[in-house]
């Protein structure tokens, strides 16, 4: 199929010069570009596009969305489960500016995302015309790269360019805006791949004294601590990363968006850092004698109050963005270059060892976890379910082999803190920008990518009704994905800061929520309501076990909290436990 | 890090794009810097372009400004300088009647002293251009005040390095 597949791609960059349109130039770039599915919404100012996208039906599939930030959130989706490039298509005017949210989340979660959008005809740009508005000037500071194209005759370049800028190096979210008369002019086609931009230089080389000084670092240290991040899952490198901690022994930590690159279950997986993180790689990191950033970039989040922030410790720090060196946290040691070729070069450098003692300290740190809240998360005993079970139960259920797909707020910390996973990119959600209504799109994409894989979106109530329109998309493909939503009538996250922070004042976080399963019924998705405990077993069961898209409503306690907690402004060591 | 801030021109050897001014403007307004001139030309390499920007802020600053910026796709190398590593002139232009050319005695003599040109001279009045430091062209412009200034702009600033800039080498190292 590969095969098949590169001997297609390779036949078609050495396609002899053939006069067609701009428009069929775009999908025939897709095509060598080998994009399967894209997601999008038709409109004016980009519909020769979609009449070729009609004769192309059978090589290309477009998935039609419910609204254009769905399209860039099923693209993410895509992308964040199969490491491929996920692609949006939009009309100009508002079809353009809807997809900014997922543009967005797109960049500041280094997501590979090319968006494709119509705009007027050239000779009417700047002049106010129907639908046009600027959407190169409205997208410049939200992606990597963005261009207008006038002309046919550069689709093809550009379009290269765009695909190259999208996955390499730090990958992130890039904008074609391409104008009506240069989709509808003829010109000869001919398309090669970009292998290479003078001013863009994706990937540094890696340094081999910055790689010596971080092992003699890390083999005179006593209590090293690491943090990965996406950088690891973006660069493939899981299994140097595996091989690194295992042979130096090192306690290592996630960021939310470095979820599943090691097994949950592995022994030096210690837990996930920042602010509803675990207590255990949160405190510790104020006592580690070395802390080892991997493909991270110290989001505020992650780092709480920066001035009490592993202030003890020598800092290493292994990243593909030298303008992340230094950004938020001084590294002693910085090693540029792809997580996957920085630490395989390390490899052999380090010493064996097991910092037995340092361990037990993280254990210790769990146990306490534990008592105070995970007990109670998962194995809850009085009235009331808990999010914390409905995942345990999931666990159970899926054994960690599921895509976790979590939408933002109170759900997505107790997702990612409970979820099991023993695959890489298993963890999709929104973690940079927080984007509610991102899970039920973005579940929609990564299931078609991994067809193979049971998809589970974990959503609340509240961003469930920020794109619950998909679920006609979901509908329309018969695209199987599970969706829980786990209601608990309230935007729950800013009513635990409420709680916490303003006196118990909730001010508009009360739901009045319509009949959910009536209204995933109404798209013909099967699905049920739970509310009682002895219920939750079997509807997961049920869910799980059914063919197509199902969806579970679970009433959960209306008040309920997630700890512990690293408040605003306050220092990793002061992580709160209730 | 010192939180002394200084005056700053930044270098930034870019490929020819429209979209770029807008990318690199936005990366000092993001972060609430004022930039206080922005110049754009070419460069002494053939299809490169170059920024001159002025700009205050500490070190640490403008050390991450500079990340930024390198980052952005299209942009080959950027470069900060403090005032004493480059060599820096602005220019400007004064349109002044031509009456008090000829009645006022004082201005031919600062217009001499101060190394200024005379660009044209009409009936009605005539043009004064001045290259130099700030300074030069403060005080200029408060000599010539007094006389009344029908028109004044001034550019913001260019700069060269005394050291190499080695861009050349980076460009030529880099296969095309
Ligand atoms: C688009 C968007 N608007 C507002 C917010 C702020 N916000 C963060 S969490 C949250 C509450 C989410 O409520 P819900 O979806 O019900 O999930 P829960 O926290 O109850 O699990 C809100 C409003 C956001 N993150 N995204």
């Amino acid at each position: 199929m590969k095969e098949t597949q590169t001997i297609e791609r390779k036949q078609e960059s050495i396609v002899s010069a053939t006069v067609i349109s701009g428009a069929e130039a775009i999908v025939k770039c897709l095509l060598a570009e080998g994009v399967d599915v894209l997601y999008g919404y038709p409109g004016g100012a980009i519909m020769p596009v979609y009449d070729e996208l009609y004769k192309y039906e059978a090589k290309i599939h477009h998935v039609l969305t419910r609204h254009e930030q769905g399209a860039t959130h099923s693209a993410q989706g895509y992308a964040r489960i199969s490491g491929k490039v996920g692609v949006a298509m939009a009309t100009s005017g508002p079809g353009a500016t809807n997809l900014i949210t997922g543009i967005a989340d797109a960049q500041i979660d280094s997501t590979p995302m090319v968006c494709i959008t119509g705009q007027v005809a050239s000779h009417l740009l700047g002049s106010d015309a129907f639908q046009e508005t600027d959407i190169v000037g409205i997208s410049t500071p939200v992606t990597k790269w963005n261009h207008q194209i006038t002309k046919a005759s550069e689709i093809p370049e550009v379009i290269a360019k765009a695909f190259y800028i999208a996955k390499s190096g730090r990958p992130g979210p890039v904008l074609i805006d391409i104008t009506k008369d240069a989709q509808i002019e003829k010109f000869d086609f001919e398309y090669k791949k970009c292998t290479g931009i003078r001013s863009y230089n994706p990937e540094p080389a890696v340094d081999a004294a910055a790689i010596s000084q971080a092992a003699q670092l890390i083999n005179a240290a006593k209590k090293p601590l690491v943090v990965w991040g996406q950088g690891v899952i973006l660069g493939e490198a899981e299994e140097e990363f595996k091989a690194v901690i295992e042979k130096a022994g090192i306690p290592s930590a996630w960021t939310i968006l470095g979820a599943s690159a090691l097994a949950t279950k592995h022994p030096l997986n210690v837990g996930m850092v920042g602010m509803h993180g675990n207590y255990a790689p949160n405190v510790l990191t104020n006592e580690c004698d070395l802390l080892i950033a991997i493909g991270m970039r110290f989001d505020d989040r992650v780092t709480g109050d920066l001035k009490k922030y592993a202030k003890q410790a020598k800092v290493i720090h292994f990243e593909i963005d030298p303008s992340e060196i230094d950004k938020n946290v001084k590294a002693d040691v910085a090693v540029l270059g792809s997580a996957k070729q920085s630490l395989a070069l390390l490899l052999p450098h380090l010493n064996i060892n097991t910092h037995t003692e340092w361990h037990q300290k993280f254990k210790d740190l769990y146990a306490v976890e534990y008592e105070k809240v995970i007990k109670k998360d998962l194995y809850p005993t009085k009235e009331g379910l808990t999010m914390g079970e409905v995942i345990q139960e999931i666990n159970l259920l899926t054994k960690g082999d599921a895509a976790i797909v979590s939408d933002v707020g109170q759900h997505q910390m107790i997702a990612c803190r409970y979820s099991e996973f023993n695959k890489t990119k298993s963890n999709i959600t929104s973690g940079g920008l927080g984007t509610m209504g991102f899970a039920l799109p973005a579940a929609i994409g990564a299931k078609m990518a991994a067809p193979d894989r049971d998809v589970i979106a974990i959503i609340g109530d509240g961003g469930y009704q920020m794109t619950i329109q998909e679920l006609g998309t979901i509908f329309q493909t018969k695209v199987p994905v599970k969706i829980v939503v786990l209601n608990n009538e309230f935007l729950g996250m800013v009513r635990q800061w409420q709680e916490l922070f303003f006196d118990k004042r909730y001010a508009s976080t009360e739901l009045i929520n319509p009949n959910f399963v009536a209204i995933a019924k109404g798209y013909h998705i099967e699905g049920q309501k739970v509310t009682k405990r002895s219920e939750l077993k079997g509807a997961v069961a049920e869910m799980m076990a059914c063919d197509g898209a199902y969806f579970l409503e679970v009433c959960v306690e209306k008040q309920g909290n997630v700890f512990p907690m690293i408040p605003t402004g306050a220092s990793v060591s002061d992580m709160r436990l209730s | 890090m010192s939180k002394k801030t200084n005056t700053y021109t930044v270098s930034v050897y870019t490929e020819n794009n429209i979209g770029l001014l807008n990318r690199i403007s936005a990366i000092f307004q993001r972060r609430h810097f004022n930039i206080e001139s922005l110049n754009s030309s070419l460069s002494e390499i053939e299809g490169v372009s170059r920024f001159t920007i002025v700009v205050e802020m500490t070190e640490e600053q403008i050390k991450k400004i500079i990340g930024q910026i390198e980052k952005q796709v299209e942009v080959i190398k950027a470069y900060y300088h403090r005032d004493e590593d480059t060599i820096y002139q602005e220019s400007c232009l004064f349109k002044i009647k031509s009456d008090l050319l000829f009645e006022e005695r004082q201005i031919q003599n600062i217009i001499k002293e101060s190394n200024a040109r005379i660009v044209t001279v009409n009936k009605e009045y005539f043009v004064l251009e001045k290259s130099g430091r700030r300074i030069e062209i403060e005080l200029l412009h408060r000599e010539l005040s007094a006389f009344g200034i029908l028109q004044f702009t001034r550019s913001g600033r260019i700069a060269v390095t005394k050291e190499p800039m080695e861009i050349s080498q980076k460009l030529a190292s880099i296969k095309q």
